[in-house]
């Protein structure tokens, strides 16, 4: 199992998981958009960036395309 | 020796590069993805297609190519980039709880837990199904499965299907127990619910929708490819317009997989199996008339839906503009991150607009990246 936090709540994952899927454990929202909606991923596949997140402090990366490891810092506005 | 480069890694990249390295080429395959598979596999390739995967061939995955400049050197390119799924905009498409289908499954594949949840999914396409029945085995409560096409296409595609033995006991055990309902599809959706055409309203976890697949058209028009009606130019051996450069792929499995082998083995050896596609784009045909999209879904897309995600353009602000191009210019609508990939096919249905060319980079890039661009 891998250990990571989601705005800073520990959360384990089965090795393979993405971290979209680690988010969408916790909450269903990800980012806010330009006019302030809450969205979570749309296309799963690396296309809409709606699963933009924090990780590691670098903001904007799509987590539908990355796999959890541990000790990740996920962030979300 | 032939250094053949193989863009895409789902059932036509596979076969692709399997049917090169057969052939003797050195064969290099890249994808985005964090493992080889593309959208159907997703990292599980059956067990029947693993001999795919030749030890001579190079992989190199979580690599996306958004400019030309980023290719390695190659004698032939063969670009198996495939689909991505069409949304078509209606009030509440936006909420959280909606995803694609293809998207939903994705993400059950990617470890989002999915037990216990009630799902409807709606839209159009053999996918619907396909989602359908993965997510229950997965033990989702799956409401309904709402198809948009009318009951007598449907009907009258079931009634072909006896001629594709396989294909019917597929669509048998897909199907089996759930309901599946024809002339419906999503009208509008709430937090935590789903109006349907012709249903109601339904209260779900989730709304997993998708109106069929629109090929990845970005990268072979950035290398010069001629794309028509959104599909990729190419002659019987899979040749695009480039002399040099191939597509392959973005068809049923078994089409991608064949059109895979073509490109890979070249025309000497590929003719072989020329008689075997022209069977499976036939049937990809049927495909095409049974789900084509109603007229009724033109008005799903009310004056306050937002059309454009990154930049929350609302149909309304659209109206005005005669094309893709002064939409950009006068709504900032489709220069956001997804460079128009979502919006740009919906409004190309909603509007009749045909997409706007492509200028590198075709994905949002770090800056870093930006600096190497030479094209
Ligand atoms: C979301 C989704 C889910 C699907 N699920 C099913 C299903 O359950 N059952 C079914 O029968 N069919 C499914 N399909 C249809 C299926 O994709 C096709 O039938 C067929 O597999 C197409 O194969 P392909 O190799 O052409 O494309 P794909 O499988 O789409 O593979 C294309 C690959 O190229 C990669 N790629 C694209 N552009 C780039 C780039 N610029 N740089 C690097 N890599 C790139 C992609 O990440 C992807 O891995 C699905 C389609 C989608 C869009
Ligand atoms: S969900 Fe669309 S890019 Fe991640």
């Amino acid at each position: 199992m891998i250990s990571l936090t989601v705005n800073g709540q520990p959360l384990t994952v089965p090795p393979g998981t993405t971290v979209a899927a680690a988010v969408m454990r916790i909450q269903p929202a990800f980012r806010r958009s330009v006019t302030g909606e809450s969205r979570g991923p749309l296309c799963g596949m690396g296309i809409c960036m709606e699963c933009r997140v924090t990780l590691n402090g670098h903001p904007h990366e799509r987590s539908c395309q990355l796999l959890c490891a541990a000790g990740m810092e996920i962030t979300t506005p | 020796m032939t250094r053949t480069l193989v863009i895409g890694g789902g059932p036509a990249g596979l076969a692709a590069a399997w049917a090169a390295a057969q052939s003797g080429q050195a064969v290099t395959l890249l994808d985005d993805n964090p493992a080889l598979g593309g959208q159907i596999w997703r990292g599980h390739i059956p067990a029947r297609y693993r001999r795919f995967l030749d030890p001579r061939i190079t992989v190199q995955t979580g690599v996306q190519i958004h400019s030309a400049s980023q290719l390695p050197p190659a004698d032939r390119i063969i670009l198996a980039t495939g689909t991505r799924e069409l949304f078509l905009p209606f009030p509440g498409w936006t909420l959280p709880h909606v995803l694609g289908a293809g998207g939903l499954q994705a993400l059950v594949k990617g470890g989002l837990p999915i037990a216990g949840k009630r799902v409807v999914v709606a839209g159009s396409g053999p996918l619907l199904l396909a989602v359908a029945a993965y997510l229950r085995r997965r033990g989702a409560k799956i409401l309904l499965v709402a198809e948009q096409a009318p009951y007598p296409r449907i009907a009258a595609f079931t009634r072909g299907l006896w001629r594709h033995p396989a294909k019917l006991l597929e669509a048998a055990q897909l199907g089996f127990g759930l309901r599946y309902r024809p002339d419906s599809w999503p009208l509008r959706a709430d937090p935590g619910s789903v109006t349907l055409q012709g249903h109601g309203v339904l209260r779900c976890d989730y709304l997993a929708c998708g109106f069929g697949l629109v090929v990845n058209t970005e990268l072979p028009e950035l290398l010069g490819c001629r794309v028509e009606n959104g599909r990729v130019l190419t002659d019987p051996d899979q040749r695009t317009t480039v002399p040099h450069i191939y597509f392959a792929g973005a068809g049923s499995v078994d089409r991608s997989l064949l059109e895979g082998q073509i490109a890979g083995f070249g025309p000497a050896r590929g003719r072989a199996l020329h008689a075997a596609r022209a069977a499976a784009v036939t049937f990809d045909r049927c495909i095409d008339i049974a789900f084509a999209l109603r007229s009724e879904l033109l008005s799903l897309t009310t004056p306050e839906t937002i059309v454009c995600r990154c930049e929350d353009v609302p149909f309304s602000a659209i109206w005005p503009q005669r094309d893709w191009r002064s939409a950009k210019l006068q709504t900032r609508c489709g220069m956001g991150p997804c460079q128009g990939r979502i919006c740009g096919p919906a409004l190309a249905h909603l509007c009749g607009w045909p997409a706007a060319s492509v200028r590198p980079p075709i994905f949002p890039t770090r800056l870093e990246n930006l600096l190497d661009l030479r094209d």
